[in-house]
């Protein structure tokens, strides 16, 4: 298994009652609330807490941006990845991703990620994503072309890291009359591609097709399966078997010494989903052409509030549901081998905490991760035989099918004794 | 061939790889009519008063209103060029100097492109409340901060007027329709948004009369850009039409259809 420690990086120090009464904090909640004294206290502490999650175990870090919002303080995954790979030593830094179709300059994000991978001596899983609704007014990016930019992007960056410059790119959306960074990847072929998802088939097909592994971003139990299903079938088709090596899955996952401090602190997971304040606008979360045509009417009736958020369950429900667990290390366990069990991921990122949840509690969560869960999950895991693309030696990519890396490369990949804590 | 005013026939041309679809009614010279960026529905009272005494034109620029889109276009000067090129298959259009423009608000934007492309090709223009132009004071309303029920009630002084057009709570087929057009207009004209940094120095070179009309109360594209028209514009004379927003055909349809006809009509032989 390759099991990840995650934070959304909540920027928690604003005003609630100026949120609460703005509404949608995403996008368009002034940064005139944003201060940067407590900015500067939270992003230290995030990097105190990466670094504990590598000392008691944790396989990697996931990393992911997001633009205008209070509910993720990162605005690009790349700086604080490249902060980790000279500050970390053993755990892989996950992107999960840089949005594509946000970069005007692909061949600049191609040379910063193999300066990433160069620094932390290979540790680097690439991750690519289509930003949210929202990420694409705030950057400017024409929303219409996200998914032709993303593809064509994808395409540029994986050729500049693996084809010798000088070339000419003449693409639809991206003109580079010289590409040849002098800076290429350490990992060969490249660094592994994951691509996270949580609404669009079209991009578990991508995905499959590309022999990318898919990380689920806290869906529901029944439609992971689903997506699996899918992924599976496009696998069968493009002539792979898919299995746990290609499945990844983001738990919300807090743990706490007793039920009652976890179940408090787990309830700050509803702080980004619109219970504290809201998430996504119904309109700036779907410009026009940014989601499938197949589900335009329901995204219109969306937007004008005629259906409800999808993804605005109840927290009751989604401790019942699992889509948000909480407890301590001996209730939690069962449930995420549940999780395993019916949906067979071999990469697991663990969202430990969100909100206002202490500094200390979410260093408690960590440290109870490491000396109980993680563990007793690696044990599951051997049981129901989820082996990780590192510990599987699957290939990079469909376009490079031999690309399974060197034995050496893989018992540092499996390495778990816990380090010192820095 | 000319159709009696109110009886509408549409006919589909192949123009640069997609199926142009334009409705025609009436008799009388020709006039071109390009709608706004939210589409049109297919019958106007504002149409039909201009088919009394024109034969109107009134094409679906590609990739609105469920007309097929081109995925090749990339801006408002491509969609002009299609609508030049639409005229010259067009018997009725195709003597020189013979047709003349109305360009609501996007389609007033693409009218005076196709001006400064073809600055003696009109007969007549008519712009109003056309985008294309970047406003030194106000901005263009941005309708992807808007829902679509928003954006278009934003043009439209007189709410009940958009309630008789479109029903006090239009139906999910109807705001699809806007999604489909919202996403073709992001397509052409995403950044700067709906204007062309270039049309205020081209402006100059066109040499049909033109005027220049604006609601007073247009939310969406502000008064002062239809004061730089008229400025730019050599033969241009700016009215303003009172208690109407961006959509004057829509909210005064008697009253635009009027000065149109009045303005296209003059000095005819």
């Amino acid at each position: 298994m390759h099991l990840m420690y995650f934070t959304e990086q909540p920027m928690s120090a604003y005003p609630e009652a100026e949120g609460r009464a703005f509404g949608a904090t995403a996008l368009m909640f002034s940064n005139r609330f944003f201060d940067p004294a407590a900015g500067s206290r939270l992003y230290n502490e995030y990097l105190e807490h990466y670094r504990l999650a590598e000392a008691v175990g944790f396989d990697g870090i996931m990393l992911n941006e997001h633009h205008n919002a209070p509910f993720c303080m990162q605005a690009k995954c790349n700086v604080f990845a490249s902060i980790l790979a000279a500050t970390t030593k053993r755990v892989k830094i996950v992107l999960l991703g840089n949005p594509l179709p946000l970069a005007d300059n692909p061949v600049r994000l191609a040379e910063e990620l193999a300066m990433i991978d160069m620094v932390s001596r290979g540790r680097l899983v690439s991750g690519f994503v289509r930003g949210g609704g929202q990420e694409q007014l705030a950057t400017g990016v024409n929303p219409a072309f996200n998914r032709e930019r993303f593809e064509e992007a994808h395409e540029l960056i994986v050729k500049a890291w693996t084809q010798p410059g000088p070339f000419r790119w003449e693409g639809t959306h991206f003109q580079h009359r010289v590409v040849n960074p002098w800076a290429v990847p350490l990992q060969k072929p490249h660094p592994r591609v994951w691509i996270p998802g949580v609404l669009s088939k079209e991009t578990i097909v991508w995905a499959a097709k590309k022999r990318y592994p898919y990380i689920a971003l806290s869906t529901a139990i029944e439609a992971t399966k689903k997506i699996w299903e899918l992924y599976d079938q496009v696998a069968a088709e493009t002539g792979y078997a898919g299995g746990p090596e290609y499945r990844g899955y983001l738990q919300r996952c807090h743990v706490a010494e007793t039920e009652e401090k976890a179940l408090e602190n787990a309830r700050q997971f509803m702080w980004m989903q619109g219970e504290f304040t809201g998430l996504a606008h119904p309109v700036w979360s779907t410009p026009s052409g940014y989601f499938s045509p197949s589900i335009r009417s329901a995204f219109v009736e969306y937007a004008v509030g005629r259906r409800s958020n999808p993804r605005g369950a109840a927290f009751e429900d989604q401790i019942n549901s699992q889509m948000i667990v909480a407890g301590t290390p001996k209730t939690v366990i069962p449930k995420l081998r549940r999780l395993l069990e019916e949906t067979r991921p071999s990469i697991v990122g663990f969202w430990g905490a969100d909100g206002f949840v202490s500094s200390a509690d979410t260093k408690t969560c960590i440290r109870l991760f490491g000396e109980e869960v993680l563990p007793a999950l690696r044990e599951i895991g051997k049981e129901l035989g989820l082996w990780s693309p590192f510990e599987a030696n699957a290939p990079v990519s469909m376009a490079f099918p031999d690309s399974a890396t060197p034995a050496h490369e893989r018992a540092a990949a499996s390495h778990t004794t816990p380090l010192e804590v820095p | 061939m000319s159709t009696a005013a109110g009886s509408w026939i549409t006919e589909t041309i192949p123009i640069a790889g997609v199926a142009m679809r334009v409705a025609r009614a009436g008799g009388g010279p020709p006039l071109l009519v390009l709608h706004h960026d939210i589409g049109t529905l297919d019958r106007l009272p504002f149409y039909d008063a201009l088919a009394r005494r024109f034969t109107v034109l009134v094409p679906s620029h590609p990739g609105y209103d469920g007309s097929q889109r081109p995925d090749w276009m990339r801006n408002v000067r491509d969609l002009a060029a299609v609508h030049q090129w639409l005229l010259g298959e067009l018997a009725v259009a195709r003597a020189p100097g013979t047709v003349s423009v109305v360009g609501l608000g996007f389609g007033g934007w693409i009218a005076a492109e196709m001006a400064t492309l073809a600055p003696r090709a009109f007969r007549k223009l008519v712009l109003v409340g056309a985008m294309g132009l970047r406003p030194d004071r106000g901005v263009i309303a941005d309708q992807a901060l808007l829902s679509y029920i928003d954006y278009v009630r934003l043009g439209f002084t007189d709410q009940r007027a958009f309630d008789r057009l479109f029903g006090a709570d239009p139906e999910t087929s109807r705001l699809e329709h806007w999604d489909l057009n919202r996403e073709m207009t992001f397509r052409i004209a995403w950044k700067p948004y709906l204007y062309n940094p270039t049309l205020p120095h081209l402006l100059g070179g066109v040499a049909t009369p033109t005027l220049v009309v604006w609601g007073r109360d247009d939310r969406i594209v502000p008064l002062e850009c239809g004061e730089r028209f008229a400025k730019a514009l050599p033969r241009a004379r700016l009215e303003i039409v009172e208690s109407a927003g961006h959509f004057v055909d829509m909210e005064k349809p008697d009253e635009l259809a009027k000065l149109v006809t009045d303005f296209v009509s003059q000095g005819e032989s």
